[in-house]
């Protein structure tokens, strides 16, 4: 037992502006399971980019020993060869290719260069009887399931002869049944001395398969928690001891002071049930209720996947999901937000999370952009008033700080933190009582950061009732009155202010309901 | 209003950082630099034959070409909300068999020319439903749309009919007369008036704001809470429409009906819409730009007729290299606003 497989020390790896990594320590033992835990954004998934190759071995410092051996990855495909098979969050299989061309594709069994379909699909029926998939290898990879398909990623990391199984995440698309069933193949596997290392946030995922936790923090490798405490650990796997390591990040960030001065509900939202767009056995958001204040910033905090945008665009305009259902209620009387247009006249705002795909029209300039919402608002008779147009975009790009040379400028010209200011400006001269924000501060530097907090404080003192989606505790914690956690789409917790820490939070957060 | 007054109005209104500015207006890069080969091409030729300078030849840029310029005005808002419209070209030949069969059985000629443009718009009506229905891709189903107004033709008649109606003929040899003993046709007044429309229809109203949001960022739009399906449908419409209009404009001309008429015109109105500087992908482009497209193919082919010695089929080779390079240019563009 402990003989160490791998080995990454000293990682450290930068892109313009960030350090993402910054002197990474992992070690991983033969035959074990390995998690890998951490906020979002906190450096996971760049740290097994790195391990894979996808990030090649001179765009970051830091030394990968694999068997006792030193590793210069430039591809994927070398580390493929050492017997390291990564399996992404999106799985990266063809739709209309059977699962044995998938399981062998850029591996395909074909002596002298003819492929030998025959033996295609007897091997691949023989590792899907590894996996526990009861499946004609023929069958394209687009009618079986997403936990289903998670199987045949894994079959086509057993074809390879992997030795070390990296997985992001993988339970993250699946619904209960399936993630069972996947965490059990896991430790199935572990008994024919395949060693994992998994990426996960699922506390109760992670206590049933994990031998070995390591944390990352902003980058960083806080520490290595090992089943029993046992050697080369720093401490016993348990839920308090993980929450501690994850979030033990100091509050030293600024945030704007405000006095809230809360008033009447403004907006309520009654068991919202939310569908999967396209797998109907997967329940997004269950029977979520939440409500909103005149003048309160409500915050939603939740970890990936647990449904927050999809909670928040279900409401804005039925824009995510099927099969919707539960009630929403604006001072007390119901209200229809099954169309965006509907929505936006009830006075709700939407800023997403994807500024770039969903938030702005990237080749258009910031006055068109700003008025997009709204345009009825400029418009006679279909007829747009082009100068109020100017003028109304000059007004916030000084009330916003919009740092650009003139309102004719293109969006995708702009900083982060400046294309985030267009988008809150398009939806504030829509004139809502309700904004939602999600993640307003993905992406966007410091300075910027601070900047927003103050439009949001500021939007609160006018009336505004705000909802705002973060995965930055700290920044929940700096901003909001009142905050709701979310959990695999389950309403965990709603914490007053004055209750909530990030202890309390994440808790809520990685609890999970029956 | 021209795009260089529109330039000057915006370029005096913001004066503050004039650098930066120019470099903000990088999206009238391809659509001016079509200009510019415009005008380098018209003084080529006006070194080369002292004929070419004259006024008139310059107007008969636009007599030859107004069924194109109202074929690539209708394109332009296709191709803006990054759709395509391949039927344009069969519904001009239809439109104009269509109306020279009924003018020959002695139909009123305002009655007939209401009617092709019912059915033009019909067919892009039917092509934008079925398109917003069905979620299919553009090009499939007005490639269908181009093969089921062609098989119209062939049905109707294999032969050439001559339009010999009054109104008809009348529009085909009258004149205009400018100052300087210039004319134009009464075509040109009607294809710069359809060029106006579309111009203040696409830069002052909402419509035209949501062709270009969708272009640009179709999810964002919809998530602005935009009418995106109706709009998506009515440029199609449009299309259709301006299609049937450029099939009466194109009888005015030729006097006829020929069901392999306008063969491949489809392709010269997108060649004019690309060349003018309209993003393939939608988004961004000017439907003046689209007009010097036009008048950038017509200058091309004035050029093969003065030289006398050249194929015509020089004029297609011209085009194609003078396509790839727009196609070129907008890849700089893009890559650099991405």
């Amino acid at each position: 037992m402990n003989v160490p497989i791998l080995q990454m020390r000293g990682i450290t790896k930068t892109f313009p502006g960030v350090k993402a990594l910054q002197d990474v320590t992992l070690d991983v033992n033969r035959g074990e399971v390995h998690a890998i835990c951490g906020e979002n954004g906190a450096g996971k998934s760049t740290l097994m980019k790195v391990l894979s190759g996808v990030y090649a071995h001179n765009t970051f410092d830091g030394e990968i020993l694999f068997e006792n051996e030193p590793c210069a990855f430039t591809s994927i495909n070398d580390s493929e060869k050492r017997g390291i098979v990564i399996i992404h969050q999106e799985l990266a299989l063809s739709p209309y290719l059977s699962i044995a061309e998938n399981i062998f594709l850029g591996n395909e069994i074909a002596p002298r260069g003819w492929v030998d379909w025959r033996k295609t699909n007897l091997e691949a029926a023989k590792l899907l009887a590894r996996v526990g998939l009861d499946e004609n290898p023929v069958t394209p990879i687009q009618h079986i399931s997403v936990g289903k398909q998670q199987l045949v990623e894994i079959a086509k990391a057993l074809s390879k002869e992997v030795k070390l199984l990296i997985l992001d995440e993988p339970t993250a698309a699946l619904n209960d049944e399936d993630s069972n069933h996947l965490l059990d193949l896991i430790l199935h596997l572990k008994g024919q001395g395949v060693t994992s290392i998994i990426i996960s946030h699922k506390l109760n995922e992670i206590r049933k398969v994990a031998d070995a936790v390591t944390i990352i923090r902003d980058g960083k490798s806080i520490e290595t928690l090992r089943l029993g405490g046992g050697e080369g650990g720093q401490g016993q796997i348990t839920q308090e001891r993980i929450i501690r390591g994850m979030v033990g990040r100091d509050l030293d960030s600024l945030y704007p002071d405000r006095t809230p001065r809360i008033g009447e509900e403004v907006l309520r939202i009654e068991d919202w049930t939310v569908q999967h767009p396209q797998d109907h056995s997967r329940i997004v958001v269950h029977n979520a209720s939440l409500h909103v204040r005149k003048g309160e910033v409500v915050g939603l905090a939740g970890l990936m996947g647990a449904g927050r945008t999809e909670l928040a665009m279900s409401v804005f305009g039925r824009s995510y999901g099927k099969a919707v259902s539960g009630k929403v209620f604006k001072y007390g009387k119901e209200i229809d937000t099954s169309t965006v247009p509907g929505a936006i006249a009830h006075g709700i705002a939407y800023a997403t999370e994807d500024r770039k795909h969903y938030g702005l029209n990237l080749i258009e300039d910031i006055k068109r952009n700003i008025s997009m919402a709204a345009l009825p608002k400029l418009a006679k008779r279909g007829w747009v008033d082009k100068n109020r147009e100017t003028t109304v975009a000059n007004g916030y790009r000084r009330s916003m700080n919009i740092k650009a040379p003139a309102v004719s400028a293109i969006t995708g010209k702009l900083s982060g933190g400046n294309q985030q200011k267009v988008v809150l400006s398009k939806w504030m001269f829509s004139d809502p009582d309700v904004l939602i924000l999600d993640e307003p501060t993905r992406g966007i530097d410091v300075g910027a950061k601070y900047e927003i907090y103050t439009i949001i404080a500021g939007l609160a003192a006018e009336g505004k009732a705000v909802i705002v989606i973060s995965s930055e505790l700290p920044e929940l914690l700096g901003i909001c009155d009142r905050i709701y956690t979310l959990s695999a789409g389950h309403v965990t917790g709603e914490v007053p202010i004055s209750e909530a820490s990030q202890e309390t939070l994440m808790h809520y957060m990685t609890q999970e309901k029956e | 209003m021209s795009l260089s007054s529109t330039l000057a109005r915006r370029a005096a209104g913001k004066t503050a950082a004039p650098r930066r500015q120019l470099r903000g207006n990088a999206r009238y890069a391809p659509t001016l630099a079509t200009l510019g080969l415009f005008l380098a091409m018209f003084a080529v030729g006006a070194g080369m034959y002292p004929s070419f300078l004259s006024g008139q030849v310059f107007l008969n840029l636009f007599i030859d070409n107004t069924f194109l310029i109202v074929l690539a005005v209708g394109m332009t808002f296709v191709i803006l909300t990054g759709g395509i419209d391949l039927s344009v070209g069969a519904v001009v030949a239809l439109s104009m068999m269509v109306a020279a069969t009924l003018l020959q059985q002695g139909w009123n000629p305002a009655a007939v020319i209401i009617l092709v443009l019912l059915i033009g718009s019909t067919l892009g009506l039917a092509m934008g439903l079925i398109i917003h229905y069905f979620d299919i891709q553009p090009f499939i189903v007005t490639l269908a749309g181009m093969f089921l107004a062609r098989g119209l033709c062939y049905v109707i008649s294999l032969d050439s009919i001559p339009v010999t109606e009054g109104f008809f003929t009348g529009m085909a040899q009258a004149q205009i007369p400018l100052p300087g003993e210039l004319f134009i046709s009464p075509g040109v007044v009607l294809a710069l008036a359809i060029v106006a429309a579309a111009f203040f229809v696409l830069h002052h109203t909402r419509f035209g704001r949501t062709v270009y949001a969708i272009g640009g960022n179709e999810n964002s739009a919809m998530l602005m809470g935009l009418p995106v399906r109706t709009t998506k449908v009515l440029v199609y419409v449009l299309s259709g429409l301006c299609s049937a209009i450029a099939g009466i404009l194109f009888s005015f001309y030729s006097l006829s009906g020929y069901s392999l008429a306008a063969q491949g015109m489809e392709l010269d109105a997108i060649a004019a819409v690309v060349i003018g500087g309209t993003l393939l992908t939608g988004g961004t482009g000017y439907v003046l730009g689209s007009v010097v497209g036009v008048l950038v193919l017509g200058i091309v082919q004035t050029f093969i007729a003065y030289d006398g010695t050249l194929s015509s089929w020089w004029t297609k080779i011209v085009i194609g290299a003078l396509l790839l390079a727009f196609i070129l240019l907008q890849r700089l563009f893009t890559r650099k606003t991405g």
